[in-house]
């Protein structure tokens, strides 16, 4: 047990340094974009002393190494901040002292974004692996060859127009669903996850083809072994060979493209957000850099990273110990 | 005289290369009664194992049965449904394959592997095939059969795996067990226990057995009945006693034959000699555990030296030393007298080309994308410096000297030799050097007897026209006996015994020279059962070693 602490131990420490290395990345990334924010709100109206004003009150002054350590310090604290854009509103609208904090504004939109994530993952993982399996027992049969067709042509078509033909068939034709996912704060739960259902339907089809298509790969690729023939040769249905004997051995490869698309779900849904209406980080990661919020921007691009990061590390983790080698010490 | 068990007539079976089909067997007829226990022996190639998993009706992928009948008890194996060929595999006929180790599961605990078969065909529960399970690890003498069961395969040595998946085979009590060279990747001694092992249990449940090998003295102490092939055709049959004492064919005579090749012993050195490689107190490990302790041995000029041990004895970790691949962490290695850097890459060129290397898989040792002119020639220019027409004259010097004619093979890949070519082509790589000494590591473990005898010859051949000195791994005795003139003996990292030849195979042995020696099984269908009655049933095989 020791040597698996010792192996988990090891990657967390490397998942660290790799999200040290892309906070780096990121800042200087960031602060190279075109466009000041001072120059982009004032607009007609900048001249030289109100730019230089608001970059004085805004910190954006500082050098970039000073402001990066700033930065930094904000984050281990989880202080990500005071949104660009809610100060200029406060100032221009003369409101009270109640600035709006960058986790203030980032918070509801992650915990939608990762409710929305968790409804299409308990539905796409357990499809994909289940489509999966039957594709590798019915191997080269239509039904292996329909359920490649369909998932492949799912994932090669636009997640919008998947998005368009779900909602002319679930709400327009049939009107099941809502067409909206304007959820809100304090909505019930089964609402919540009823008003989701079609974005997390779209995304199902999005992520399907890679998760089912690792799985029956590699359960094929067992089928010659020496142990699955002595499975078959033991008078065992072609199911249970499969389910028993070649699908625990295979997981380390289907654990780990079900976290890259887990990760995808969480950073890559801006087009299924803005088609339904749905207040994720994506929207409002897209509408900061359009207005050169810089913190928000940064915020956004480290948690996307750190999910990244800690989605591969879990699916590492879990690999290792799908391996009874290292569960199992001699 | 009732129906036979298993009956096969005509059997032909094809196996598909590329768009076509090609013959594999053709047209094996095969008589087996309830108990009784058939030999298949024959090179690989021959079709063994395909007429082994053709009797329980099962083909590999890319194999089809063309023609013929298989009935198992009057029941029609080619034509019968997938469910009905199901309902019978593991409940009244199982498998037991070459690689215990591969063959079983590592996902799933010895145990729930053997109560599988049961429980799924109805036979038992799982508690009462549990307990089963355990019996028959304790009939087959497992050490510990109460707990060796929850262990999964990677925790259990391989003669271990061995046994529990014979007992696996027997836990639906099958009328007909198939072994597919149950015993080929095992050590000697842990051979006997399996060998006696599987014959005590089939003779106790009665059971009928196709127990397929390429080693004529292993199928002599398991079979009643002996059926020779080659190249899918059968060339005889006939009982065991009369197999061995007067086969009819020239084909089973000259497989009788191979291991009587044995050169004459040369002198021993001039006890002032400067030995060619001197291994002098070498201790190595592989991170911190050692694996070698104070090893030493001298190989002289023009001498073979065969070193003898089981798997994990440290034959292998001695030549990573002499060759500096693996730099010991004390003692070192002499060559004609002078210490050699420890370390490879400290070596001189000329160092390095005084030792080479043959390895025992010829397939992963070539470059599968070079020609054999590719292969040889690299080391021809590396050392020698030789270039153009020169460096082709060399090519073909060197592939005549190994018997290949040059115009033939030049330009092939290895990919379009058989083993025993590419093993000739390995040979001739470490020629091309032009070395003093050659490590020969395994190098006839791959190969089927008769290549083999070949590739032996061949090597005491260049020995005497080059005076190369040879360090011989080995873990065959038959290959000890054909070649050396000097024994090291290793167990454990160290070197236990060591002398001439003659000497070695001499009585008095030390004990476990004496235990490797005397479980080298003989032609003789009686020798298991004086060995067993010779050692005394709890002291065979594995338990013998472990008690030294």
């Amino acid at each position: 047990m020791n040597s698996i602490l010792r192996i988990i131990l090891q990657r967390l420490g490397l998942g660290l340094l790799t999200l040290f290395v892309v906070s780096i990345v990121i800042f200087v990334a960031v602060n190279l974009l075109p466009g000041d924010f001072a120059e982009l709100i004032l607009g007609q109206g900048a001249t030289p002393e109100t730019v230089a004003t608001i970059r004085r009150d805004l910190g954006l002054d500082q050098p970039l190494v000073l402001r990066y350590f700033d930065w930094l310090r904000g984050m281990l604290t989880l202080d990500l901040g005071t949104s660009f854009s809610q100060l200029n509103r406060v100032s221009n609208l003369g409101g009270g002292s109640d600035t709006t904090t960058v986790v203030e504004q980032i918070a509801p939109r992650l915990s939608n974004t990762l409710f929305l994530a968790a409804v299409t993952a308990s539905i796409a993982v357990p499809f994909s692996i289940t489509l999966g399996v039957l594709a590798a027992l019915y191997r080269n049969t239509a039904f292996d060859r329909s359920a490649n067709i369909f998932t492949l042509s799912s994932i090669s078509s636009p997640e919008f127009f998947m998005a368009y033909v779900l909602i002319l068939f679930l709400a327009v034709l049939n009107p099941i669903l809502p067409s909206l996912s304007n959820i809100y704060q304090g909505m019930p739960f089964w609402e919540r996850v009823e008003k989701s259902l079609l974005p997390a339907l779209t995304l199902t089809l999005v992520v399907t083809a890679h998760m089912m298509r690792m799985t029956r790969a590699a359960i094929i690729n067992l089928l010659a072994s020496p142990y699955i023939e002595m499975a078959r040769l033991k008078g065992l249905s072609p199911m249970r060979v499969i389910v028993k004997h070649a699908l625990p051995n295979a997981l380390a490869p289907i654990i780990n493209v079900i976290a890259l698309n887990l990760a995808y779900l969480i950073t890559g849904v801006v087009v299924v957000e803005v088609v339904f209406v749905y207040p994720g980080i994506g929207q409002l990661f897209v509408d900061s850099v359009k207005i050169r919020d810089i913190p928000v921007v940064q915020a956004c691009c480290l948690i996307f990273a750190a999910a990244y990061i800690l989605l591969n590390l879990t699916a590492d983790i879990l690999s290792i110990l799908s391996n009874p080698r290292l569960r199992h010490p001699k | 005289m009732p129906d036979p068990l298993v009956k096969i007539r005509n059997l032909h079976i094809e196996g598909r290369s590329d768009e076509s089909w090609s013959p594999i067997i053709n047209g094996v007829d095969l008589d087996l009664n309830k108990g009784e226990v058939l030999g298949l022996i024959g090179e690989s190639g021959a079709g063994k194992s395909t007429i082994g998993l053709a009797a329980m009706g099962f083909t590999r992928d890319g194999v089809r049965i063309s023609d013929g009948t298989v009935e198992f008890d009057g029941i029609d194996m080619v034509n019968a449904s997938a469910a009905k060929k199901r309902a019978l595999l593991g409940k009244r006929i199982a498998y037991v394959a070459q690689s215990a180790a591969a063959s079983f599961n590592p996902a799933h605990r010895l145990i729930d592997q053997h109560t599988e078969g049961p429980v799924q065909h109805g036979v038992a529960s799982r508690a009462q095939s549990q307990e089963d399970g355990i019996e028959l690890y304790r009939k087959l003498r497992l050490p510990n059969p109460d707990q060796i069961g929850f262990r999964y395969p990677h925790q259990v040595s391989g003669g271990q795996l061995q046994r529990a998946m014979t007992a696996m085979a027997m836990s639906c009590r099958p009328d007909l067990i198939i072994f597919d060279e149950p015993t080929t990747a095992l050590d000697v001694t842990t051979q006997i226990e399996v060998l006696a092992a599987i014959r005590e249990i089939v003779e106790e449940f009665d059971t009928a057995a196709i127990y397929i090998t390429h080693d004529l003295a292993v199928v002599a102490q398991m079979a009643d009945k002996i059926k020779v092939l080659l190249r899918g055709d059968e060339v005889e049959e006939a009982d065991t006693r009369t197999m061995l004492s007067s086969p009819k064919e020239d084909y089973t005579k000259s497989l009788w034959a191979v291991r009587s090749f044995e050169r004459p012993e040369k002198p021993p050195a001039e006890p002032d000699a400067v030995p060619v490689v001197s291994v002098k107190g070498v201790t190595a490990a592989y991170g911190k555990v050692d694996v070698l302790h104070d090893v030493s041995f001298d190989i002289h000029a023009g001498r073979t030296v065969a070193v003898v041990g089981e798997s994990g004895s440290g034959k292998s970790t001695a030549a990573r030393c002499i060759t500096g691949l693996l730099p010991p962490r004390e003692g070192h290695v002499e060559f004609e007298g002078e210490a050699m850097p420890l370390d490879y890459k400290a070596r001189s060129k000329e160092q390095l080309r005084q030792v080479q290397m043959i390895y025992q898989m010829a397939d992963t040792a070539l470059n599968p994308r070079k020609t054999i002119a590719q292969i040889i020639g690299r080391p021809v220019e590396f050392y020698m410096g030789l270039k153009g027409s020169a460096l082709r004259d060399r090519v073909d010097q060197l592939l005549d000297q190994i018997e290949l004619d040059p115009a033939q093979f030049r330009n092939r890949l290895p990919s379009e030799l058989s083993g025993g070519q590419k093993q000739r082509i390995g040979i001739a790589r470490a020629l091309a050097a032009e070395p003093r000494f050659i490590i020969c590591d395994e190098v006839t473990s791959a190969l089927d007897q008769l290549v083999a005898e070949g590739i032996l010859r061949l090597l005491a051949r260049l020995q005497d026209e080059l005076g190369l000195s040879y360090m011989f791994i080995t873990h065959d005795l038959a290959t000890v006996r054909a070649i050396s003139d000097e024994v090291v003996v290793m167990k454990d990292g160290k070197v236990v015994d060591r002398g001439p030849k003659t000497e070695m195979f001499r009585p008095p042995h030390h004990a476990y020279t004496d235990l490797l020696l005397s479980s080298v099984p003989e032609m003789d269908p009686d020798w298991l059962d004086n060995l067993l009655a010779e050692r005394g049933v709890d002291n065979i095989g594995d338990a013998a070693v472990d008690k030294m």
